[in-house]
Formats: structure tokens, C-alpha cells, sequence
């Protein structure tokens, strides 16, 4: 187990680099504390397999180090990192039965024949395939595979940290509820550094301690799960994050006043010296339909039932203009043609300068 | 719902029929007509059952046939898979350049035409003027195809595996391009020696293509024909005469039309049994692979 430091971490896939666009992963530095739990959050293609592969060492990162509780291994071969990886299709060893492949990086490492049996066992317990131990591995379902191939990296009681990668992609959707599940007690049990990438919100937000988010080559927020929510530093992640992700609206600030086109919205906060593109953030859950007309005015365009809630796809015109706002409307509550007025929850509003979060002070 | 019952639409198998009829059918119906009938010209034919083929099984120069045909097969097997799998495990992996060129320079052997490639040897390995034989020869090695029966053996088997490899190389690369890179990293992650990569992740995942390859050189090395004629003419004596050259001289040479056509079906059925084996095992074999 260890903390694993990214120290001015870049890569690019082209050899002769000449705009920041030629690379997957712009600068990072980053902390990953040991035994802490994170998801690497972001859309395909955002660079973050390449940071996976550059911390497991299958990659050579272009610039930049990588330590491990100090010691520098940006060098160091995989093995040598003593790093275990779940990859996105289950990766085992057909020829083998089940009991061989849990065997077989502690045998390559020339552990004695007790040890090993003794610890196929137990990681057969917790896994769960103590079952079908003598059978052929290339005859299982993919999500008994995959449990083989997470299998394999928690055998090893010494590893530093343990990586997936998106491992739940070809797994049917009852078992993703069930292998999550696994994941999560089976970090609480063994306290591995866990660092687990994902384009899928919900597979973050339920299995990290700490969730990562990156948008094209960059980190651009690591929080907890609330504060990804509440407190987007990025709109990136206010959008990404939520479904329907936050309502980003162009607006101008004056101090604790925020206006859409000529419509005053009260702040909690009062913000100066704002440069740049004003927007402000909310999120769907906490806008409300109202009658009143001292709210926002729009039209509804239609109601989405999924169940628990309702969306309303809801524009706004400004000039010509339509901006289009999400509402969530919690299940039970009607909703009546009057009610062309949103009224936003003054404590949830963030305000984004250049698409970053700005921190307002208390009003006077 | 009452199903209407339309046999017209056997008549859209007709053309098939015909065409299927015209090239292999009456053609092999011929051999068959033969296989039972003795001639003595005028083409006046008279039934003799069964007597060829029991002939050309208790025929010694058959069995010799036969067991220089496996030995040869056998052979250039053992020596063609396992050199294939070797080539095409140090190809370069990534596509690019080098990886066309090497593709482009094993497939070159496999577009040469059967009997170029016959003068191509014949040519290469002749002591007075062949690359190949000349020096051999200056090194005092005693070889002359055309004359001693073990330069002619490997004259024959190094230009089989010449011609033939590029296949199996082919066939292995394919197969090992299909491997995700997923099951290299984890093999690394789990310390695997690059034997045990070749044994638990590579040489499995080939086995289809291996099996493909190894079909596909039996039954062309089992019918191998043009290149030993024109190279040895199945000389010297009798010592490369393997079972086409055999047939050809019994059918032609000898105008043994009978005994040819029964040998033939017998060699048909033949191949056609080991294929249908091979066949067999392949379609069992990829059941259990997915």
C-alpha cells in the first residue's frame, strides 16, 4: 500500500508535441492518499485510461514523475510497481481452471506451495468463486470472469494500489449493482489504494470516497460526491455530473445580484471585480414551478415522467434568444398550465467566471 | 394459418444443378465408370467389379506410395507449423511500415505459380550452375538431387517449407493480432514469463487459425504434385514418386485407366475423411473457445 504522487504529469501520444491540443493528459499534479478509495470520472476520450496506464506503468509518461510514498518509479516496469489492474474486457487465462488463475502471479513470484493455496482460498472466499474453483475458466459468464481478473490483483497482499479500468462495461446490469457492492466492502476490508475509472456517474459516486472528474486532458475538480454536486468548480462538472446535469445561464453580476436578460435574481453571495464569461449554475432539483410572476418567466415544452420525478424541459427568450432550463419536479406535486414562473433556490446558485467557480464573499 | 405448398421453387436450383453436374459430378461419375471396368482400346469396356480396388491395396508400390506420401507430409508439418508460429510471433506487432513489408515479403513466396516455383528449385539447386548446389558442392558436401535420394528429399522438403511457410505465418499473425491488449498488460501486471504468455495466452487464443493452417497444409502437402515433377520427376528411381505423381504415372504413363480410377477415389475419399476429422474438431474446439 502506498500514496501515489503525480508530479507535474503530462503525456502526449504524438513524439514531437507543439500545442497543448497534441496532449491526451495536460499537466496534473495530484495526491492520491493511501488506502483512500477514488473513481477517475470523465467522458471517453478525456485522457483518463492514460493516466490509469501511466500509474500502472504500461505507459511512459512524456513528462513529469510518478512516486510511490516517495520513491520514484516513473521508470519502474509494472511489475516492479507491484500494481494490480482489472482491465474493461475480464482478461483470464483459458487454459486454466479458476483455482490456477488466482494461483498464478503469486507463482510466478515463486511463493511457497502452502502460502498460495492458503491465500486462493481466502480471495476465492471473498470473491466469492469458491464454488467453481476446479472448473475450466474459459466456460464462465463475464461477470464471474471479471470477478477472476479482480481475483487475481487482490491475491497479492502486498500490492500498492489496485486499478480498474471502467470494469463493469460488458457486465449485465443486475451484477453491476452486486460487483459495486463487492468492490466497495472489499476496499473497506483490505484497505488497498483504489483508483477506479469510469465514464459513469453513478458507478463513481457510489463506490469513491473521492471522485476525480477530468474533461479533455485536464483534472478539473476532485471532491467527495456532495461536493460534486453542490459545488461544481467547473461548469464541465455541474453538467456532467446529474441528470439532467446543472442549467448553466449566461448572466451579469453586480454585487449579490444576478440578471437574465432584465430578470433580477437575489445571490447569497456578493461577488466583484467578475472578468470574463458570466454564468450561473443550477441545478435542476433545486429550481420550483411557481405562479407568481415575480419569477423567471418560461414556457414549458414537456414534461418527462421517469417515475420517482418529473423533468420539465422548460425555455426561457431573451432578445430573440431561447434558453433552455431542466426543472425536477418531485413526484406528487401537479403541474398547472399557470405556472409559467421558475423560482431558484437562493443558496444553491453558483457563479462561474470563465466556466470556473467563483467564490463570492458575505453580503454586507 | 394453412402453409401453401409451392414446389415450384425447385426449379430455381436447377442452374446450380446444372453447373455443379457439368464440373464435378459427371467428371467424377467418369472415374467411377472406370474404377469397375477394364478396356483394352476400341473403347470396348467389360465389368470387373470391385478387382481394382482390392489391386491397389495389396499393391506394394501403393503402399510405398502411401507411406513416402506421410512421411512427407509429416515432415514438412513439423517443420511448417512450428517455424510459422516462430515467424510470426517476431513480427513487428504495431501497423506501420515495417509490419507491411514484412507481410508483403512472407506473402511473396505464396504468389509464385506451383511450377515456377518447381524450375525456381530445380534451377537453385543444380551443381553446375544452381546458387545452392554449386556451393554446396565446393564444401565438399556430396549433393545431387538428380542422383542421391536423401538431396533430393531435401531439396523437395526445403522448398515446401520455402513456398508453404509464408501460409502458416500468415494464418498465426492474424490470430495473434486478434489478442486485446489487455491480456499483455495483465500478463505483465501478473509477472508472466514469455513462455507462459506463449502457453496460456497466445498458442490458445491461435489454436482456430493453428488448426486452419495445420488442415490446409495437410491436404496441399497430401496432393502435392507439380513441384517434385518438375524438380525430381519423382526420381531418383521411385525415391519422391509420392501418391500424385504415382497416380499420374499409372493413369498416363502406363495407361492403367482402370487401377488409376479406382486409386483416385480411394485418394479422395481419403482426404476427404481426414479433412472432415479436422473439420470436426475445429467446429468443437471454437464451441468451447467463446
Amino acid at each position: 500500500m502506498a500514496k501515489i504522487t503525480l508530479s507535474n504529469l503530462a503525456h502526449s501520444y504524438s513524439k514531437t508535441p507543439n500545442s497543448p491540443d497534441d496532449f491526451a493528459l495536460k499537466t496534473i499534479d495530484h495526491v492520491w492518499e493511501d488506502g483512500s478509495a477514488y473513481a477517475l470520472l470523465g467522458p471517453s476520450g478525456c485522457g483518463k485510461s492514460t493516466l490509469l496506464n501511466i500509474i500502472s506503468g504500461l505507459l511512459a509518461p512524456s513528462q513529469g514523475q510518478v512516486l510511490f510514498d516517495d520513491k520514484d518509479v516513473t521508470n519502474a516496469s509494472t511489475s516492479e510497481r507491484n500494481i494490480a489492474q482489472v482491465f474493461q474486457f475480464p482478461v483470464v487465462y483459458d487454459t486454466m481452471t479458476v483455482r490456477q488463475n488466482l494461483a498464478f502471479p503469486l507463482k510466478n513470484r515463486k511463493l511457497g506451495a502452502d502460502y498460495i493455496s492458503d491465500r486462493v482460498t481466502a480471495v476465492a472466499n471473498m470473491i466469492g468463486v469458491q464454488d467453481f474453483l476446479d472448473d475450466k475458466a474459459n466456460g464462465l459468464t463475464a461477470d464471474a470472469k471479471q470477478k477472476i481478473s479482480l481475483g487475481r490483483g487482490i491475491v497479492r497482499e502486498d500490492v500498492n494500489a489496485i486499478l480498474f479500468d471502467e470494469p463493469l462495461t460488458v457486465i449485465d446490469p443486475q451484477m453491476k449493482w452486486e460487483l459495486r457492492t463487492q468492490l466497495k466492502a472489499l476496499h473497506q476490508q483490505l484497505g488497498h489504494t483504489m483508483i477506479y475509472v469510469t465514464h459513469d456517474q453513478t458507478e463513481a459516486l457510489t463506490f469513491a470516497d473521492k471522485v476525480v472528474v477530468m474533461s479533455e486532458g485536464e483534472v478539473v475538480q476532485v471532491g467527495t460526491p456532495t461536493e460534486l454536486f453542490e459545488r461544481p468548480a467547473h461548469t464541465f462538472v455541474g453538467f456532467f455530473i446529474g441528470s439532467p446535469g446543472m442549467n448553466i445561464l449566461p448572466v451579469t453580476v453586480v454585487g449579490n445580484k444576478a440578471m437574465i436578460g432584465n430578470h433580477p435574481i437575489q445571490l447569497s453571495s456578493t461577488y466583484e471585480n467578475l472578468s470574463g464569461t458570466i454564468e450561473m449554475g443550477i441545478r435542476p432539483e433545486y429550481i420550483r414551478l411557481s405562479k407568481e410572476p415575480s419569477g423567471l418567466a418560461i414556457k414549458i415544452q414537456r414534461v418527462e415522467d421517469v417515475g420517482h420525478h418529473k423533468i420539465v424541459r422548460a425555455i426561457h427568450s431573451i432578445d430573440g434568444q431561447t434558453i433552455d432550463i431542466n426543472v425536477i419536479v418531485k413526484e406528487g406535486i401537479e403541474i398547472s398550465d399557470d405556472m409559467q414562473y421558475l423560482v431558484f433556490e437562493r443558496e444553491k446558485i453558483n457563479i462561474y467566471a470563465n466556466q470556473w467557480r467563483q467564490e463570492g464573499s458575505a453580503p454586507i | 394459418m394453412k402453409k401453401t405448398v409451392n414446389q415450384k421453387a425447385w426449379f430455381m436450383v436447377l442452374p446450380v444443378l446444372l453447373l455443379v453436374s457439368f464440373s464435378a459430378i459427371i467428371p467424377l461419375m467418369t472415374v467411377v465408370n472406370y474404377s469397375v471396368q477394364d478396356t483394352f482400346g476400341n473403347n470396348e469396356f467389360f465389368w470387373v467389379g470391385l478387382e481394382w480396388f482390392e489391386e491397389i491395396l495389396h499393391s506394394e508400390r501403393m503402399h510405398d506410395a502411401l507411406s513416402r506420401q506421410a512421411m512427407f507430409t509429416a515432415i514438412i508439418l513439423l517443420i511448417e507449423i512450428p517455424l510459422g508460429i516462430f515467424v510470426a510471433l517476431h513480427m513487428p506487432k504495431n501497423k506501420g511500415f515495417w509490419s507491411s513489408l514484412c507481410l508483403v515479403l512472407v506473402a511473396l513466396p505464396l504468389l509464385i505459380p506451383w511450377n515456377v516455383v518447381g524450375t525456381i528449385w530445380q534451377v537453385f539447386g543444380r551443381v553446375d550452375i544452381g546458387l545452392l548446389g554449386h556451393s554446396l558442392a565446393s564444401l565438399g558436401i556430396d549433393y545431387n538431387y538428380t542422383q542421391n535420394s536423401t538431396a533430393a528429399w531435401f531439396t523437395i522438403i526445403i522448398m515446401d517449407v520455402w513456398h508453404w511457410t509464408s501460409l502458416v505465418v500468415l494464418l498465426c499473425y492474424a490470430g495473434l493480432q486478434s489478442i486485446p491488449d489487455a491480456y499483455y498488460q495483465a500478463a505483465k501486471i501478473d509477472q508472466a514469463s514469455p513462455w507462459n504468455v506463449f502457453r496460456h495466452i497466445q498458442l490458445p487464443k491461435m489454436k482456430g487459425v493453428l488448426l486452419i493452417a495445420i488442415l490446409l497444409r495437410f491436404m496441399d502437402s497430401f496432393m502435392i504434385y507439380t513441384e517434385p515433377f518438375v524438380v525430381t520427376g519423382g526420381g531418383p528411381g521411385n525415391a519422391t514418386t509420392f501418391l500424385s505423381i504415382d497416380l499420374v504415372k499409372m493413369a498416363i504413363g502406363q495407361f492403367d485407366l482402370g487401377p488409376a480410377a479406382a486409386f483416385s477415389l480411394m485418394y479422395f475419399l481419403g482426404i476427404l475423411l481426414v479433412s472432415y476429422v479436422f473439420y470436426t474438431l475445429m467446429v468443437n474446439s471454437e464451441g468451447q473457445g467463446s
